[in-house]
């Protein structure tokens, strides 16, 4: 299949990015591609303009920003999963990123491409919500920033403008925390029918701090915040954990499908959310 | 039209090209190469992985003109002087193939796991070969073949237990 005909546009800085965004009137923007062009392709969406970010060397890259780390969207996921300070600091992230689609869709896919696209069934929704992201984003007026929970609005929608591009995404440092994602799938390479990020802060064997994100358990990622205050002052144990993780599914509204119906995704929600936070336990 | 000029297998090409050209067909209708195959159009199968800048990517889920400037390395960029690259030959000795529509993006796939990891585990191999379905092997000699090019010892006992 072979998308339709489109005008493309590969500007080289962010400036001429956003302009070419804002005079295009049905532009959609490029990033790695991988979610963007199978959409091109089916002919799902048939865009006049392509504006492509690639050639943008200052979208690239995690940098250390004091109290925070900043991936730049345009930083492939295969970059994230190896980078450091990710791995110190926001260790969740590379938990998903390594079983995010396949090696070949790592090298290309973009950490801001994927959370722009916005599906709910995405691995990085979670995490980011998870650990209070900031999605910085840039218009022709400037730039604004905007908290994970106001950034995904509903199915493949964000907070995000016609005439705006997604420069990069603050996550404020968890050192020291341990994390998981916990991704069910039936077969290889695929979405997670559920899927749960876990970030938990554990002192001589007590749970202090914990954060839950649910993947595919609604419209958009989710905070399972029941389970997360469930869990304060828990000892890190399968018993605790287990009793603490039975209120994960509160509040979602997951899809039913082919994979699995609501009440499955909620029974899963529960299963995972158990072996998430006891994985990132390290129990 | 766009002009790209693109390295593939050595060699530099310069072309004009409709924005909307996937890497696979520009590979296979432009330059000929078709050994490189389109297998599934839905960038799920692997069956068309390339190298590009040195790491594998799905050619039907790439533009063309994304890839101007840049360097690509096909099925048929591996052998020279008649000589099989190390995979293809661990591939033809461990007999990884039935239909062989797989084979060239296995290969390539293949590749990229031993260039990230000279020394994989069976359970990375396969980690590592997730991107790329093979409909008839069961993917048991594909395995082999990559611990036979990684000069490890294959394992048939937990290739039996695995499988």
């Amino acid at each position: 299949m072979i998308p339709a005909q489109f005008e493309y546009v590969a500007p080289t800085t962010l400036e001429d990015a956003l302009q070419a965004l804002s005079e295009a009137g049905d532009a959609k923007i490029i990033a790695g591609g991988q979610s963007l062009l199978p959409v091109l392709r089916m002919r799902l969406n048939a865009p006049e303009v392509v504006i492509d970010l690639g050639r943008i060397e200052s979208l690239r890259g995690v940098r250390d920003d004091g109290d925070a780390i900043v991936i730049g969207a345009m930083t492939r996921h295969a970059d994230v999963l190896t980078d450091p300070l990710v791995r110190e600091n926001a260790f969740v992230i590379t938990k998903a990123v390594e079983v995010l689609a396949d090696p070949q869709v790592r090298h290309r896919g973009t950490f801001g491409g994927a959370l722009a696209h916005a599906d709910p069934a995405g691995d990085l929704g979670a995490p980011a919500l998870a650990l209070d992201a900031e999605f910085v984003v840039a218009g022709q007026g400037g730039t604004r920033t905007v908290a994970a929970e106001d950034f995904f609005v509903d199915l493949f929608t964000t907070a995000l403008e016609d005439t705006e591009i997604l420069t990069e995404v603050r996550i404020p440092k968890r050192a020291g925390w341990g994390a998981h994602y916990e991704k069910f799938v039936r077969v290889a390479h695929q979405w997670p029918i559920v899927a749960v990020a876990a970030a938990v802060r554990v002192e001589g064997g007590t749970i202090a701090e914990a954060r839950v994100g649910l993947t595919n358990m609604g419209s958009t990622p989710l905070r399972a915040r029941a389970v997360e205050q469930a869990l304060v002052g828990q000892p890190a144990t399968d018993e605790a954990v287990r009793a603490a993780a039975a209120s994960a599914a509160e509040g979602t509204n997951p899809p039913s499908d082919l994979n699995g119906d609501a009440d499955y995704r909620r029974h899963l929600a529960t299963v995972l959310t158990r072996r998430a936070v006891l994985a990132a336990a390290g129990a | 039209m766009t002009k790209i000029t693109v390295t593939v297998d050595g060699a530099s090409y310069t072309d004009d090209v409709e924005p909307r050209m996937l890497l696979v067909h520009y590979l296979r209708e432009r330059l000929g190469k078709t050994g490189t195959v389109v297998g599934c159009d839905t960038s799920n199968c692997g069956a068309c992985t390339v190298h590009l800048d040195g790491h594998s990517v799905k050619s039907c889920n790439v533009l063309a003109v994304q890839v101007d400037g840049g360097e690509v390395t096909t099925i048929e960029g591996l052998a020279h002087d008649g000589e099989l690259h190390p995979m293809q030959s661990a591939f033809h000795e461990c007999h990884a193939l039935q239909c062989g529509f797989c084979t060239p993006g296995m290969i390539m796939q293949a590749i990229d796991v031993l260039n990230d990891n000279p020394k994989p585990t069976e359970k990375q191999i396969r980690e590592g070969l997730e991107g790329n379905l093979c409909r008839c092997t069961g993917y048991h000699n594909i395995v082999r073949a990559v611990q036979t090019a990684s000069g490890q010892e294959s394992l048939p006992a937990a290739i039996e237990e695995s499988a």
